[in-house]
């Protein structure tokens, strides 16, 4: 794949789609794309955190630990963003991504990414964006759960 | 060391005085005739005066010479005198210079084997930077002055005795007229030098100040940058030279003042000649000539009068600075010489128990740093030392690198106190908490606790042989030691082994006792072997490389790695590796310099790429400007990611605006080199701008046989070819174990990898050759090539590997992370089972695997015993067990 098709590719993803074309061509070049095969991990729970994954191709698991095992909390497919959370609160990584199949991945390292929101506030509001559906799933879920708990109960 | 010079000087080079006064007397005879050739020739052999001819030489009857003959015979006389006379006077210098420089060599030599023998706690007054000029500069003009010492006064007074006989025999008078005001400068001068050499004095203090002031800053240059100190760092430097600056005005000032001074005496001389001489000349009752013989006769004598008193303020001073330099070399508590440079006979075994009783350590301003500690270490005994202050003077007590205040340790009821070094260097090994590291190589530092002395010579070649005899006779004569650095001094039998591959294995073990294997084999992995010197491990290195390649070959790890293929293009690698095929290893082939190189223009226009790369050139710099011009300058993308510093971005943007795309041939030759360095550098893999088409590429293989086949014979060392079948020189071991290069994009491809290569190396039993290898690595000034870390597993290694009787451990493993700490206390535990070993650790829940525990609280041992005991016991050790907060 050419510098110029994966331009191409990333503008496709919602969260670059309204960048300048040369600015997103830097951010081709200086960023990492990596092939994970299956079963490959993007990164495991309590790693420090250095850089966010955009999927570009093929699809993965998110996982956390609890006490009763691993716990698939999220899929990820084309154009999802992830590892944003470790790197935005510097925290270590809060779950677990695993490839499921042959996933490809445009790697972003931290300062890169801190840079782009600095020069692209659609890109911080995007993120936004995807962050408050997750918190607005993640209470969904909560609500359904505890729901489910009490009437056990 | 003698306390006085003249002392010194004729212990150790009375033959050599001797010899030279001989022949400082002996050239008198030369010089007397010579002066009294002139008269000769002049009166006999020109004028004829007192002479008949023909004249029969020494009246012989031999010959007889007329005239003419004869004056050339005198003439020829004195040609011969001048020669001799020279020829003494070469003798004597050769002689006097090689008669100081031994001293000086001895001297220095002398110096530091005072340094080596100084007890521990002088360095903490004495800074390197006071030390070292007074070893390497001030005792220079010593040198210059032993070998004259005596040979000076005696050669020059005599000479001017000599002009003096002569001048006395010629007229009595006017020879006590010249020397009639030597007694007053005589008097006078050497009272005024006292001043000037005081001056001198504070001069050298000073220097010695300001070399230590460089030497701190350069200590501490982190800290002058951390506060911004530099200003006054540099006001106070500035105030050391003006110092220096006013000391040498003032000194400038007497020291012209003197030579004022007696420049005026001397010409004092021929003032009274002309005033008194012509007074007599006038009354009638001296001739003319008689005043200019004086006047010639005093100027005669002026040069070795000068010499002398030359001669003896150099003396004054050198005496000065060598009773200066010898009383700060001889300070209290040194260890006797014998400590350390006799082989004791019955070396005896430490392998017992330790006893100490009533012992007390103070520190320089006499605070107790250690009172009354009695303790009795059975053996084998593994103990472990924690609590408070006083751990690590306990352990360099027992070490025998300090001395203590009060008291006793037996150890195998041998008093440590008379036990030489060269028992308590051996057979106890002490690792402090900032151990230091040796400027060279890994293994030479590992080593470093076996080498005590040379026990097998090296193999000369007879006129190596002649060399290293006369080196070894010269040391001798300089009362240097003549051990020879380059013998093998490795003790194996210290070590427990026979020869050196059995070392190899006990120097393996305490590299993994220490946690330091796997550091030594990744370095190892990185560095290279000549295949010439090691075609075995080249070999092994082959064979690993053809089993990593068949391990590549099964699906899951065939994408990691592009192999080096010679009718494959690898995208992977650079263009400019893809054309060459091999790697430079020199700066001929070197990336940078391939566009203007006459052989890769050539070899690129035989396959008609010439022109293409200058536009492929042309259009990576264009992208490179686009991407980056906006970036500021110390963006770190540009160290990362660009072919173009940043420095010379404005330049391709210059180029960019003259270049057009169909007239490229036509800008001026360094835009062109410019813009074909470019494409050399590009890897498609992973820069993917979409240059190099498949028949490109082809064009770049072909052009790739063109290179091998065209190769200049002179540039054969130029480039190291990759060949399956061969190592390549010059690439390190795990780029030829891999030969190929990374895929790009492939997640992890590192750690895969590094897994793979491990296995293979594990399976082929290359590991050891490989951390032999690792054992080559230059370790830098103090270390600094490794980090701190691996300095100090480094230096347990070392003490590791002499197999000590006691091992003393003083916080060593300090700086290591906590799972290579934990490691390495286990891993060393295990080890000393049936020896001896004492720890001083911080935690005390790593005294676990322990025979005993030792707690020390200020300078006092509270408790000791058994791990268990003292777990259950109530008192300090349960109280540091027990988890805080």
């Amino acid at each position: 794949m050419s510098l110029n098709e994966e331009v191409e590719l990333l503008r496709r993803v919602p969260l670059f789609a309204k960048i300048d074309p040369s600015k997103l061509k830097l951010l081709a070049f200086t960023s990492q794309r990596l092939t994970y095969k299956p079963g490959d991990v993007l990164f495991r729970q309590g790693d420090p955190g250095d850089a966010a994954f955009v999927i570009i191709g093929g699809e993965a698991e998110v996982m956390v630990d609890t006490p009763s095992g691993p716990l698939t909390v999220a899929h990820l497919k084309q154009n999802d963003f992830v590892g944003e959370i470790a790197i935005l609160c510097d925290v270590p990584r809060t779950a677990t991504v695993t490839a499921s199949s042959e996933v490809t991945t445009l790697r972003i390292e931290k300062d890169l990414f801190f840079r782009l929101i600095n020069d692209f506030p659609q890109i911080a509001v995007e993120i936004m964006r995807v962050l408050a559906q997750r918190l607005e799933r993640t209470t969904a879920d909560l609500r359904a759960l505890s729901a489910r708990t009490k009437g056990s109960a | 060391m003698e306390k006085s010079l003249y002392r010194f000087i004729l212990k150790h080079s009375l033959k050599q005085q001797v010899i030279i006064v001989l022949l400082s007397l002996a050239s008198f005879i030369p010089y007397y005739y010579y002066l009294s050739m002139p008269k000769a020739i002049v009166n006999q052999g020109i004028e004829g005066k007192d002479i008949s001819f023909p004249v029969d030489l020494f009246s012989l009857g031999w010959v007889s010479l007329d005239h003419t003959e004869y004056l050339l015979v005198l003439c020829f006389a004195f040609l011969a005198l001048v020669v001799v006379q020279q020829g003494f006077k070469y003798a004597i210098n050769v002689f006097q210079g090689i008669a100081g420089e031994r001293m000086l060599r001895r001297l220095r030599y002398l110096l530091y084997a005072q340094i080596l023998r100084f007890p521990l706690p002088t360095f903490r007054r004495t800074s390197q930077g006071e030390i070292i000029p007074m070893v390497v500069a001030e005792v220079e003009p010593v040198g210059g002055f032993i070998g004259e010492s005596f040979a000076l006064p005696i050669f020059q007074g005599g000479m001017l005795l000599v002009i003096f006989t002569f001048l006395l025999i010629q007229n009595p008078l006017m020879a006590l007229a010249a020397v009639s005001l030597y007694p007053i400068q005589f008097y006078f001068v050497p009272k005024m030098q006292a001043k000037v050499r005081a001056l001198g004095r504070e001069r050298i203090k000073n220097q010695r100040r300001i070399s230590d002031r460089i030497g701190e800053s350069i200590s501490g240059i982190t800290e002058v940058h951390a506060h911004d100190a530099s200003n006054r760092m540099l006001a106070e430097f500035s105030r050391r030279l003006g110092f220096s600056y006013w000391i040498r005005v003032e000194i400038f000032q007497r020291k012209f003042m003197i030579k004022f001074l007696n420049n005026f005496i001397q010409q004092l001389g021929p003032f009274f000649f002309y005033t008194i001489g012509g007074y007599l000349v006038i009354r009638g009752s001296m001739d003319v000539g008689t005043i200019v013989a004086a006047v010639n006769a005093h100027k005669e004598m002026a040069a070795p009068w000068k010499e002398l008193l030359n001669h003896y303020q150099t003396r004054e001073d050198v005496k000065q600075k060598y009773d200066q330099v010898i009383s700060q070399f001889e300070p209290e508590g040194m260890r006797a010489p014998n400590d350390q440079h006799e082989e004791p006979e019955n070396p005896p075994s430490l392998a017992g128990p330790i006893a100490v009783s009533g012992l007390a350590l103070s520190d320089d301003q006499g605070h107790p740093v250690l009172e009354g500690v009695n303790v009795t270490i059975p053996w084998p005994a593994r103990v472990a030392v924690v609590g408070g202050e006083g751990r690590d003077e306990f352990l360099q007590l027992m070490a025998r690198t300090l001395a203590p205040t009060r008291g006793k340790i037996t150890i195998n009821s041998h008093n440590l106190a008379n036990l030489p070094e060269t028992v308590t260097g051996r057979r106890l090994g002490y690792v402090s908490s900032s151990a230091y590291i040796f400027n060279t190589t890994l293994g030479d530092n590992l080593l470093f606790g076996l080498r005590h002395r040379p026990l097998v010579p090296r193999k000369l070649k007879p006129e190596e042989l002649r060399r290293y005899e006369r080196e070894r006779r010269e040391a001798l004569a300089s009362g240097n030691t003549d051990f020879d650095p380059d013998a093998d001094w490795t003790d194996y039998a210290a070590a427990g082994v026979k020869n050196q591959d059995e070392l190899r294995a006990v120097a393996i073990d305490a590299l993994r006792a220490a946690a330091f294997d796997e550091d030594v084999y990744q370095i190892g992995m990185r560095g290279t072997i000549d295949p010439e010197r090691h075609p075995e491990v080249a070999a092994r290195v082959l064979e690993a490389r053809r089993a990593f390649r068949s391990r590549l070959s099964d699906g899951a790890l065939a994408d990691l790695v592009e192999s080096w293929d010679p009718a494959r293009y690898n995208s992977n690698a650079t263009v400019a590796e893809n054309l060459m095929f091999g790697t430079a290893r020199n700066g001929i082939y070197h990336e940078d310099n391939l566009a203007r190189d006459s052989h890769v223009l050539s070899v690129l226009d035989q396959v008609g790429l010439r022109r293409r790369f200058l536009e492929i050139g042309h259009e990576v710099a264009t992208t490179m400007v686009e991407l980056f011009a906006d970036l500021p300058p110390d963006h770190e993308f540009f160290q990362q990611f660009s072919f173009i510093s940043s420095e010379d971005l404005p330049e391709y943007k210059d180029i960019l605006v003259r270049a057009r795309p169909d007239t490229l041939e036509q800008l001026s030759e360094p835009d062109r080199y410019r813009l074909m360095s470019l494409p050399f550098k590009l890897v498609l893999a992973r820069h993917r701008l979409g240059h190099f088409n498949e028949e490109e590429r082809q064009a770049i293989l072909r052009a790739r046989e063109i290179f091998a086949r065209t190769l200049p014979p002179s540039r054969r060392d130029a480039i190291a070819f990759f060949d399956p079948e061969t190592f390549t020189v010059s690439s390190s071991i795990v780029d030829n174990i891999l030969f190929g290069r990374v895929a790009y994009g492939q997640a992890q491809a590192q750690e895969k990898i590094g897994r793979v290569i491990g296995d293979v190396v594990e399976q082929l039993g290359l590991r050891e050759p490989i951390i032999e290898v690792g054992m080559q690595f230059e370790v830098g000034i103090a270390g600094a090539r490794l980090n701190a870390a691996q300095r100090q597993k480094l230096a347990i290694a070392r003490a590791l590997v002499k197999n000590p009787d006691w091992l003393l451990l003083s916080e060593a493993t300090a700086s290591l992370d906590p799972r290579s700490h934990d490691m390495v206390v286990k891993a060393i535990v295990g080890a000393r089972g049936e020896s001896g070993l004492i720890w001083s650790l911080q935690r005390a829940s790593d005294c676990q695997g322990f025979d005993m525990v030792l707690v020390m609280e200020h300078g006092r041992i509270v408790q000791f015993g058994p791990f268990a005991d003292l777990q259950n016991q109530p008192g300090r050790f349960r109280e540091m067990l027990a988890p805080t907060g």
